[in-house]
C-alpha cells in the first residue's frame, strides 16, 4: 500500500472541485434512486388497491395495468440512460481532472 | 498439475457426460425416436464451450485472471455476461410458466428483476469498481478491520451462493429430467461436472465466455419463438392479446382459478380477466417484501458483484450495467410473448399436466411452433430450448461457484489464515482451484441430498440475506463516513440471522399437520370431482371434454400425491422447528430483515469505536468518486 499514500486524501477532499462533484452526484443520484423505486412500489401497490383503475381497457384487450407495467421497462431503461449521460458528460470529466491533478502531485 | 495433464483432465471430463446421459434414459419430454436430435444440440453447444474453456486455460497464470479475467472484459462483453450470470432457469422458465399460467401477476413478477438492476447502476458498481479487487469482503475490509471482515463477509457470500446454489442444482436437475428424461441423480452430476471442468480450468475467462454464449443463445431462442408467435398477428399486440384471451383453453383456466367466483362471468370476461391482477399474488405485503429483496437484493449478490472487477473502469462498470439492462429488460419483454403465446397454442392445462410449476411453457410452445411433437422441427426446436436450458443452468452455477471459492480461497485461505502475508501467484490460484473442487462437489452432494424437496423459495431467500446483509454493510461503508467495523458485523448477523430465521417460521417450511389436513380434503372431495367430469366427458362437445381428460389427469395427480403426503408425515405434526403452524404470516421476510439489517449496521457503527475506519474514509470516499489510482489496485 505503499504507492497509495502518495496521495494526500485529505487535498482531494478538500478540493473544492471534488466538494462540487460530491454535491451534485448526490443529490442527482439520490432524486433518481428515489424516483425509481417509488415508481417501482406503485406497481404491486396499485395492482392490490386500485384494481379497478387496472382493468380499464384502452386499446383491444390491452388495459391501464398492462401499460403501466410495460412502462416500468421503458422508465428503467430510461433512468439507465439518463444517468450515464449525465455520468459521461459532466462526472467522468470532473473525477479525471481531480484525479489526475492529485496523481501527479504525489509522484512530484 | 502441468498443461498436458490438465488438458487429458478437461477432455476426460467432457468425455464423461455424454456417456453418463446416454446410460440413463427414462420418460422426458423429447420423444426416444428424436433423442438423439437432443444430444446433438448438447454436444454442439458443450463441444463450443469446452474449447473455449481450452483457449482461456492458456490465459490463467495468476489470481487476478482466475478471479477477475485480469480485469480485462469490456464492457459490452461484461454486460452480455452479467445478464448470462443473472438470467438463471427460474426467469427463462419460471417467469414465461407463471405468465401461461396466471396471465398478468406473471409479467407483474418479472419487473423487478429488471429494476434492481437501477441500484446497482446508480449506488453500487463504479464503487466498488474503483475501490474493490476480486471480492465482496474486499470492499468491506478496505476501511474496517480486513480479518473480522473477511470472516463475516465470507460466511455470507458462501451462505447466500449456497442458497442460491442448491435451487439451481435441484431445479436443473428436475429440469434435465423431465426435458429429456434423464435420471435426476445424473442429471445434477452432469451440471456439476461440467460447471467444475469450466471453472477450474478456464476460472474466470472461461466462466464469462460461457455466460456470454449462454445470453446470446438465450436470447436468440426467444426472438425466433417470439417472432413465430407474433408474426401471425402482423406484430400487433391488441390483435395477439385478443386471440389469446378468446381462446377457451385459457378461459378455462381462469375459471379454474377463481373457483366459485367464476360464476355468473362469460366468457369473454374470464378471458380478459387474465390480462388483470390478482389471479397468482392474493397478498400485497408479501409481494412488496419479494420485491424489496429484488431490488435490493441483486446489489448484493456476490456473484453480480464480482463481475464488476472483471472490466477495467469504472465507466466500463456503468457501460456493462446499462448494457445488461437493455439485454435482461429486452428478454422479459420477449417472455411476456413467450409465456401468453404457450397459454394460447399449448394451453395453460398441457402446461401445468408436464411440469405443476409452468416450467415447460417455453419448451413446449417451441415444440408446436415447430410443427408438434411427431414433427423433425417441432423435435428440432424443442432440443435446441432444453439445451438452452441446460447451458444456462451450468452458466449460472460456474458463477455461484467462483464467487463462492473466491471467498474461501481469498478471503479465509489468503486473508485470514495467512493474515496478509504475501502469498506467491502460483499458490493463490492452486487455492483458488482447490476452493473450487470443495465447493463443486459440495454443490453436486447438496444437489442429490436435496432430491425432491421444494427449494424453490431458495432463490428468494438468498436474495433476501443479499438485501437484508450484504446490501445495508455494502451501501453504508461506501457512502456513510460514521460506518465502521461494528456496524458491518451488526448488519451482517442481524441481516442474515433475521432473514433465515423468519423463513424458518414463514408458511415456506412444511407444516405436516397442514399438509395432511389438505390431503384429506382432496381425498374427500375426490368422489364427486370425479363424477362432474365424468359427465362431462360423456357429454361429447370436444372441447369440454378435451379440458375435462386434462382435469381428470392432474385429479389422479392430485389423489395420489395426497395419499403419498399422508403416509410420508404419517405421525408427525410439526414443522423443522417443532411448529404446527407458521409464526410469520409472509413467506418472503425482506420487508422485516432489510430495514432491520439497515439498523443494526447504524446502531453497531454507533456504539462502537474505529480508528481504522474514521482514517480511511478521507481515502474511500475521494477513491471511490475519482477512480484515483483504480488501475494500481488491480496491480498488486
Amino acid at each position: 500500500m505503499a504507492i497509495e499514500s502518495a496521495v494526500d486524501w485529505n487535498a482531494v477532499i478538500a478540493d473544492p472541485r471534488f466538494q462540487s462533484l460530491h454535491r451534485r452526484k448526490q443529490r442527482f443520484l439520490t432524486g433518481l434512486m428515489v424516483l425509481s423505486v417509488a415508481y417501482y412500489f406503485l406497481l404491486p401497490i396499485g395492482a392490490a388497491y386500485f384494481q379497478d383503475l387496472y382493468k380499464i381497457r384502452v386499446w383491444g384487450p390491452v388495459n391501464v395495468g398492462l401499460l403501466f407495467a410495460l412502462s416500468e421497462f421503458i422508465v428503467a431503461w430510461l433512468i439507465a440512460y439518463y444517468y450515464s449521460r449525465r455520468a459521461g458528460a459532466e462526472f467522468d470529466r470532473m473525477a479525471r481532472e481531480i484525479a489526475a491533478d492529485h496523481e501527479n502531485k504525489g509522484k512530484t | 498439475m502441468n498443461t498436458n495433464h490438465r488438458k487429458w483432465m478437461a477432455w476426460g471430463l467432457i468425455g464423461l457426460v455424454p456417456t453418463f446421459c446416454m446410460t440413463a434414459l427414462a420418460q422426458g419430454a423429447v420423444t426416444d425416436e428424436y433423442r438423439w436430435l437432443t444430444f446433438t444440440v448438447f454436444a454442439a453447444i458443450i463441444g463450443v464451450t469446452m474449447y473455449v474453456t481450452y483457449l482461456a486455460a492458456k490465459r490463467v497464470k495468476s489470481a487476478s485472471d482466475f478471479y477477475t479475467a485480469g480485469g480485462g472484459v469490456t464492457g459490452l462483453q461484461n454486460g452480455w455476461a452479467i445478464a448470462g450470470d443473472y438470467l438463471s432457469a427460474a426467469s427463462f422458465l419460471g417467469i414465461a410458466g407463471l405468465i401461461s399460467q396466471y396471465g398478468y401477476d406473471g409479467f407483474m413478477y418479472s419487473v423487478g428483476w429488471l429494476v434492481a438492476y437501477i441500484t446497482v447502476l446508480l449506488v453500487i458498481a463504479e464503487p466498488c469498481r474503483n475501490i474493490g479487487r476480486y471480492t465482496l469482503p474486499d470492499i468491506l475490509a478496505y476501511r474496517n478491520d480486513p480479518r473480522k471482515m473477511r470472516i463475516v463477509g465470507a460466511i455470507s457470500v458462501i451462505t447466500v451462493s449456497t442458497f442460491y446454489l442448491t435451487a439451481q442444482m435441484v431445479g436443473g436437475g428436475v429440469l434435465v429430467k423431465t426435458l429429456i428424461g434423464i435420471d435426476y441423480e445424473i442429471s445434477v452430476i452432469a451440471v456439476g461436472v461440467l460447471m467444475l471442468a469450466y471453472v477450474l480450468f478456464g476460472g474466470m475467462v472461461a466462466t464469462t465466455w460461457v455466460q456470454i454464449i449462454k445470453a446470446i443463445l438465450l436470447v436468440i431462442a426467444s426472438l425466433v419463438l417470439v417472432m413465430l408467435v407474433w408474426l401471425p398477428y402482423g406484430f400487433s399486440l391488441p390483435a395477439f392479446l385478443a386471440d389469446v384471451v378468446g381462446d377457451p383453453k385459457v378461459q378455462a383456466k381462469v375459471a379454474s382459478l377463481l373457483g366459485d367466483q367464476s360464476a355468473g362471468m362469460s366468457a369473454a370476461e374470464l378471458g380478459q380477466r387474465f390480462l388483470e391482477p390478482g389471479l397468482y399474488f392474493k397478498n400485497p405485503i408479501d409481494q412488496i417484501s419479494l420485491g424489496m429483496a429484488l431490488v435490493f437484493g441483486t446489489a448484493g449478490l456476490p456473484h453480480i458483484l464480482m463481475r464488476f472487477f472483471t472490466v477495467p473502469t469504472a465507466q466500463q462498470a456503468r457501460k456493462s450495467v446499462v448494457w445488461a439492462m437493455a439485454i435482461i429488460g429486452g428478454f422479459y419483454v420477449l417472455t411476456l410473448f413467450l409465456g401468453f403465446g404457450a397459454a394460447k397454442h399449448v394451453g395453460p392445462a398441457a402446461i401445468a399436466a408436464v411440469d405443476a410449476g409452468g416450467n415447460m411453457a417455453g419448451p413446449l410452445l417451441a415444440q408446436y411452433l415447430g410443427g408438434g411433437a411427431n414433427s423433425f422441427l417441432g423435435n428440432f426446436m424443442l432440443a435446441f430450448v432444453s439445451a438452452v436450458a441446460f447451458a444456462t443452468i451450468v452458466a449460472v452455477v460456474a458463477g455461484l461457484v467462483l464467487a463462492a471459492a473466491s471467498a474461501i480461497a481469498h478471503d479465509l485461505y489468503v486473508g485470514v489464515y495467512h493474515g496478509g502475508d504475501v502469498v506467491p501467484p502460483q499458490q493463490q490460484v492452486r487455492a483458488a482451484r482447490v476452493a473450487t473442487v470443495i465447493v463443486g462437489a459440495t454443490a453436486i452432494m447438496i444437489g442429490i441430498a436435496a432430491k425432491g424437496q421444494n427449494v424453490a423459495h431458495l432463490v428468494a431467500l438468498a436474495f433476501a440475506v443479499a438485501a437484508s446483509a450484504n446490501f445495508p454493510c455494502v451501501l453504508l461503508t461506501l457512502y456513510w463516513r460514521r460506518c465502521n467495523t461494528g456496524g458491518i458485523v451488526a448488519g451482517m448477523i442481524v441481516g442474515t440471522v433475521v432473514a433465515v430465521g423468519l423463513t424458518l417460521v414463514s408458511p415456506n417450511v412444511t407444516y405436516p399437520k397442514a399438509v395432511k389436513a389438505a390431503a384429506q380434503k382432496v381425498l374427500d372431495g375426490q368422489e364427486a370431482k370425479r363424477t362432474a367430469l365424468e359427465a362431462a366427458l360423456a357429454a361429447g362437445d370436444v372441447h369440454i371434454a378435451g379440458q375435462a381428460k386434462l382435469d381428470l389427469a392432474s385429479l389422479e395427480k392430485a389423489v395420489k400425491k395426497a395419499q403419498d403426503d399422508l403416509t410420508k408425515f404419517e405421525g408427525k405434526e410439526t414443522s423443522l422447528l417443532g411448529l404446527e403452524k407458521p409464526l410469520f404470516g409472509l413467506k418472503n421476510p425482506g420487508i422485516i430483515s432489510i430495514p432491520l439489517g439497515f439498523l443494526a449496521v447504524l446502531l453497531g457503527s454507533l456504539l462502537f469505536r474505529d480508528k481504522r475506519a474514521d482514517d480511511m474514509w478521507n481515502e474511500l470516499y475521494a477513491r471511490q468518486n475519482t477512480g484515483i489510482l483504480a488501475s494500481k489496485a488491480t496491480s498488486h
